[in-house]
């Protein structure tokens, strides 16, 4: 029988979306369906004075408008999912404005009508009186605290400390310190599906419908129960494709109680799409980070103290996730360096701007670059190869697991599980050429400014604690298999029959995966964290053996109860006195017959080492400092995910993240004017890497160290790809104007921007 | 809001209906004949999503009418699949090639490829990759579909 | 309404909302190609597509053959149409500095008057024309090629089919001390405009290398730019000098340092 796990096996999803074949949510046609298209602040900051929807209403073909007065009471506040920081209870958001607005794109009304076009016409008539307040955009108007974005809070900011060892002796100590300010600029997923929502109230059954949810369905059922007062079994969220997540698709969002909402009030089946204006508007941005840096060093280059403090712009509300990218950048400062003194203030504050939620290695892409730059000035500083700086601070093989100290307040003291960080390091080298390319570091070639730059990383994964999965035995001695992990995109619908597959020796064909149903799972998890190919695909495996000790319940009767051993062996029970066995099909027929159904749901309890990736990146750069423009001649990820499940899989998703990364790094920008305007909300504005772009990229995955806390021996996969790219490539930059004294400590890289740097360093050259 | 009489040819299908003048082209093929394979990503004529194939040229679909589809040919996902239920050879090679993730970008890709290679059979890939240039990806790094187009396009190629 | 390639988008974002569009795809006698004696000439329905696959064209005006390779994306050029960006005068547009660049003349409609106008007298500022609102673009003339002309063409994007930031057409006539030179740059300001300067420096002083090197640097202090989210002022500036003196030695069959 074939192993399954392991092999590239190309994905059966692709079946249906070549054909054009898929069902995202705006594919969902339901009779009687109405539209609805969501009013939203054009401004950043006021007081609701007066909403007018008389002209809205009166349109012919709007059915209804909505705002909070139809709602009153039962507009509650959106619940934070994970790691909210101290005080976010003040920040939470409420589905519709009420007695303010504190962002442009906060929804202020529903529109309902006959066609998604009459909804949007009715929509551009809702006019709405407000009171303008000044918009607070950045940490020093936030925390000057004279304007308050939610009065009740008293504050705009929230903070928390993490650390270890002890940073004031060892900064005291050392025999250098330097100390640098960084910022990454907002930018977010960008999917190429918006988001949307179609739902369905049952009135007999007294039950919604939902579609259009992905990432974590469960936890947003439990969310949308509760705010419409129902019990979960009355919510079900029906699974469907989704174009792509990236982190911001599937939080709990106003729509997803708007939506459902009005459907019940209207009892008639309602749809809303989001357009990509209202998605740059309204769905979560992402990773606006400064931190002040400081590192010392002894004369070796042996990083005795790292401390800092970093400051996350969340945007108007604590979103469900606000709170991971500050308190996980803090704790992937230090990242794979044994780094023994570390501490960290982390600030988090609101501000007018669209509300920041986690956009795929939240608060890990903004903590490498912090951090893998500032090796580099140390390194030059001390006169230390930059390679040599690394190796002479990678947590090594020998001292897995290592403890790296208590540093985010809501989960223990956390260890790296295991890992050869210095050998993909040093594969990384090897695969860019670093040596033979260290003689041009720095040179012009034809005009073209040299530069090699790397950067290394670890990171977490496999979130939560448990995960569940279901087996069920079809009537034609199939297998359906429910996991609870949510798909948009990720190979999950092949990858889980392959581990089905393997735990049983069966045929890959005669086993279906549905993700994320909460019909047909009692309970999940869903995706994010790079939980699925650990959880989900160890879930399904606990599962297959727990499936095969109910068939045995059923097979020694099919035997006729002989007193011989019974082994599931290749895909059946074999007995071990005669050839005689039974498969699947055989099984099926006979628990129909007896009136039994072969249908198991196993846990599977988290409860060994939470596994690590890691890796480096390395990139080679040509700058023209005429112009700033950064031509990427080669970028190597190499990463460690423990066991690979699926390779054509995991490739695909590194390259895919490389490519998100190097747009974070040199031209995806969410730009904002002085009065709080998004002035980049469309894709003509906000830039995105094209397939002219970057075609030089490439991922390779070690499997040095098989994750000792779970049996698959599996860890994350599919943030790796991103968290170093910036790193990586500013390290490269930065080498490459070495001759400029330009140090890249701003992201993003675009040419205006570099050209601005190289000539604001050549004018402090020209006058020192 | 005026309405216009259209005929149009769709994958082969001669259809005719009344819509409203601004009704785009791709809310036409999507809702109207729920042809749902093609996708809408943005609206301004960017993303390529929802690029279908019109009197045999790529074409971003959200930036016509349908009424100006009236007496023309029009090929979308749908049609680029073969009868009998197998992949197309572009289809195949996106396939093997992992040129599909989220799977919402790939309609556009393929419209895209196919007219492309009908005109083009040997292209380099800097070629291809100027082409597809306005289709964006999310998911995958464009490697894989690159891949793909460059495979499939030798059975685009006449035998000598 | 010709390729709706810029147009639809503002109805889309319902920044426009006219209660009557017409669509003139369907007007007959406006796509042709033809080599006139008094020079290239387009009718207004030729689309991008058209001029990229046109040898012809390619040999008519290679300028204009090259400049089309950098428009937007293969999907817009299956769709858009010269006149249409003429009209619409994008400051950033690539055919508004070609035409003028190549002293092109566009032919104008109205139910009161024909009439020609030249490229350089056509594009008043960005997104303005002289054109009437019951007039629309018939077609353009591109003057016959001279012997021996030189030239190059450099556009510079954030992404390849982006608008340009800046970007710079050039003619080269004559040899040695009859040399003269013609460039336009564009994207850079509120319209497309000739650097009459820069011109002026290599017609009295030749396609020497310092002299290019000044032509750019007074190409850039002469130009009037403009600060957008994209780019500022200065790195407009700072782009011109750069693209007139790549232009230039490229024309002039000169290596460039790049």
């Amino acid at each position: 029988m074939t192993a399954h796990i392991g092999m590239p096996v190309p994905r059966r999803e692709d079946l249906r979306l070549l054909a054009g074949a898929g069902r995202y949510v705006d594919d969902v046609h339901l009779d009687g369906m109405l539209h609805a298209a969501v009013f939203r602040s054009a401004w950043p900051h006021g007081r609701i004075r007066s909403i007018d929807i008389a002209a809205a209403a009166a349109l012919p073909g709007v059915v209804g408008v909505f705002t909070h007065s139809d709602f009153m009471a039962t507009l509650k506040p959106i619940r934070p999912r994970i790691a909210a920081m101290p005080g976010f209870e003040n920040f939470l958001q409420l589905p519709l404005a009420t007695e303010k607005v504190r962002y442009v794109g906060e929804p202020i009304a529903v529109v309902v009508a006959i066609s998604p076009y009459i909804a949007e016409d009715a929509a551009s008539l809702i006019s709405v009186e407000i009171e303008t307040l000044t918009s607070i955009l950045n940490w020093e108007a936030a925390n000057d605290r004279s304007v308050l974005i939610h009065e009740h809070a008293g504050t705009n900011t929230s903070t928390i400390e993490v650390s270890r060892g002890d940073t004031d002796a060892a900064f005291k100590a050392a025999h250098y310190t330097r100390r640098e300010h960084f910022t990454v600029q907002r930018h977010t997923a960008v999917p190429m599906e918006t988001r949307g929502l179609v739902a369905v109230w049952d009135a007999v059954e007294e039950r919604i419908t939902v579609f259009g949810i992905t990432k974590v369905p469960f936890f947003n059922r439990s969310t949308l129960a509760s705010m419409l007062d129902l019990p979960e079994s009355a919510v079900v969220m029906s699974v469907a494709d989704a174009g792509g997540g990236f982190g911001v698709r599937g939080e709990f969002y106003p729509e997803d109680f708007l939506i459902p909402a009005i459907a019940r009030k209207l009892d008639r089946p309602v749809k809303w799409i989001e357009d990509r204006r209202e998605h740059f508007l309204a769905t979560n941005h992402s990773r606006e980070a400064t931190c002040d840096l400081e590192i010392a060093c002894d004369r070796d280059g042996v990083i005795v103290g790292l401390r800092g403090e970093v400051t996350v712009n969340i945007g108007a509300y604590a979103r469900g996730t606000g709170g991971t990218s500050p308190t996980r950048c803090a704790q992937f400062l230090p990242g794979p360096y044994r780094i023994p003194n570390f501490s960290c203030r982390v600030n988090a504050h609101v501000s007018n701007k669209t509300p920041a939620g986690t956009y795929r290695g939240p608060g890990r892409v903004e903590a490498n670059f912090f951090r893998e730059r500032l090796i580099d000035m140390a390194a030059t500083d001390l006169g230390i190869d930059p390679a040599d700086m690394r190796r002479r601070n990678f947590v090594t093989a020998q001292e897995m697991p290592f403890n790296i100290g208590r540093l985010v307040t809501y989960e223990g003291p956390a260890q790296f599980d295991s890992g050869d960080f210095t050998a993909a390091f040093e594969r990384a080298l090897t695969e860019i050429g670093w040596t033979d390319k260290r003689a041009i570091q720095g040179r012009s070639v034809e005009g073209w400014y040299q530069g090699i730059g790397f950067a290394s990383f670890v990171e977490s994964s496999a979130g939560g604690v448990k995960e569940k999965a279901r087996i069920r035995l079809a009537q034609d001695g199939t297998l359906d298999v429910y996991v609870g992990s949510a798909s948009s995109g990720q190979g999950h619908e092949t990858v889980f029959a392959q581990v089905c597959a393997d735990a049983l020796q069966l045929p890959l064909d005669n086993i279906r995966v549905t993700c994320a149903s909460t019909n047909e799972l009692e309970e999940g998890f869903g995706t994010f964290h790079s939980r699925s190919a650990v959880m989900s695909g160890n879930a399904v495996r606990t599962t297959a053996y727990a499936f095969v000790d109910k068939l045995r319940s059923i097979v020694s009767d099919y035997f006729g109860r002989p007193n011989v051993t019974i082994e599931w062996r290749g895909g059946r029970f074999h007995r071990s006195d005669t050839d005689a066995s039974a498969d699947l099909p055989t099984l099926a027929a006979f628990a129909e017959d007896r009136g039994e159904t072969i249908d198991v749901t196993g846990t599977f309890d988290y409860t060994g080492a939470k596994p690590f990736s890691y890796g480096t990146h390395a990139a080679h750069v040509a700058v023209d400092a005429r112009t700033g423009r950064v031509k990427l001649i080669d970028f190597i990820a190499i990463e460690d995910i423990g066991r690979v499940l699926n390779p054509l899989v995991v490739h695909g998703q590194a390259l895919g993240a490389i490519v998100q990364g190097l747009g974070g790094a040199f031209m995806e920008h969410l730009r904002y004017d002085e009065d709080g305007q998004l002035l980049t909300a469309s894709l003509a504005d906000y830039l995105v890497p094209t397939a002219a772009d970057f075609p030089a990229i490439r991922g390779e995955f070690m499997e040095l160290a098989l994750a000792p806390g779970n049996p698959l021996g599996a860890k994350g996969a599919g943030e790796g790809g991103i968290v170093a790219v910036a790193a990586a490539v500013s390290n490269a930059v930065s080498a490459a104007l070495s001759s400029f004294g330009v140090q890249v400590v701003n992201l993003p890289m675009s040419p205006p921007n570099l050209w601005e740097l190289i000539r604001n360093s050549q004018s402090k050259i020209s006058t020192s | 809001m005026s309405n216009v009489r259209i005929k149009v040819s769709v994958n082969g299908n001669v259809v005719e209906h009344a819509v409203e003048s601004r009704l785009t082209a791709v809310d036409f093929l999507r809702h109207e004949l729920r042809l749902t394979g093609t996708h809408v990503g943005c609206e301004h004529g960017v993303c390529g999503a929802c690029t279908v194939i019109v009197e045999g040229k790529a074409v971003r679909s959200c930036l016509m009418f349908a009424a100006q589809l009236d007496g023309k040919q029009v090929v979308t996902v749908e049609g680029l699949s073969p009868e009998d239920g197998e992949l197309s050879p572009l289809q195949a090679a996106f396939h093997k090639h992992h040129a599909l993730q989220c799977g919402f970008c790939t309609p556009g890709m393929l419209a895209t490829a196919h007219a492309f290679l009908l005109e083009e059979s040997a292209p380099t890939a800097e070629r291809v990759r100027d082409v597809i240039s306005g289709n964006i990806c999310r998911c995958t790094g464009y490697v894989g579909i690159v891949d793909a187009i460059l495979e499939a396009s030798s059975h685009y190629r006449k035998p000598s | 309404m010709a390729g709706g390639q810029t147009l639809v988008p503002l109805l889309n974002f319902r920044l426009a909302a006219p209660s009557i569009l017409v669509d003139i795809n369907e007007i007959e006698g406006l796509d042709g190609i033809e080599l006139r004696d008094d020079g290239l000439n387009l009718g207004a329905l030729v689309r991008w597509h058209q001029i990229e696959a046109s040898r012809t064209i390619q040999a008519a005006n290679p300028l204009l053959s090259e400049a089309i390779k950098h428009i937007a994306h293969y999907q817009i050029r299956n769709r858009g149409t010269w006149a249409g960006s003429c009209a619409h005068a994008d400051p950033a547009a690539e055919f508004p500095a070609v035409a003028i660049v190549s002293g092109a003349r566009f032919g104008v409609y109205s139910t009161r008057q024909r009439r020609t106008i030249e490229a350089h007298d056509f594009f008043v500022g960005s997104l303005t024309t002289v054109l009437e609102p019951d007039e629309i673009l018939t077609d353009v003339t591109f003057p016959a090629w001279p012997a021996g002309r030189r030239w190059a063409f450099e556009e510079f994007s954030l992404r390849p089919g982006d608008f340009a930031i800046a970007g710079v057409a050039t003619l080269i006539d004559g040899l040695g001390d009859a040399v003269s030179c013609r460039l336009v740059c564009f994207g850079v300001g509120e319209k497309p405009s000739r650097l009459t300067n820069a011109e002026g420096i290599i017609a009295s002083e030749g396609l020497a290398r310092n002299a290019i090197a000044r032509a750019a640097a007074a190409a850039a202090v002469e130009v009037d730019a403009q600060t957008d989210i994209h780019a500022s002022a200065d790195y407009r500036h700072a782009l011109v000098e750069v693209l007139v003196e790549r232009t230039v030695l490229c024309a002039a069959g000169l290596e460039s340092p790049q």
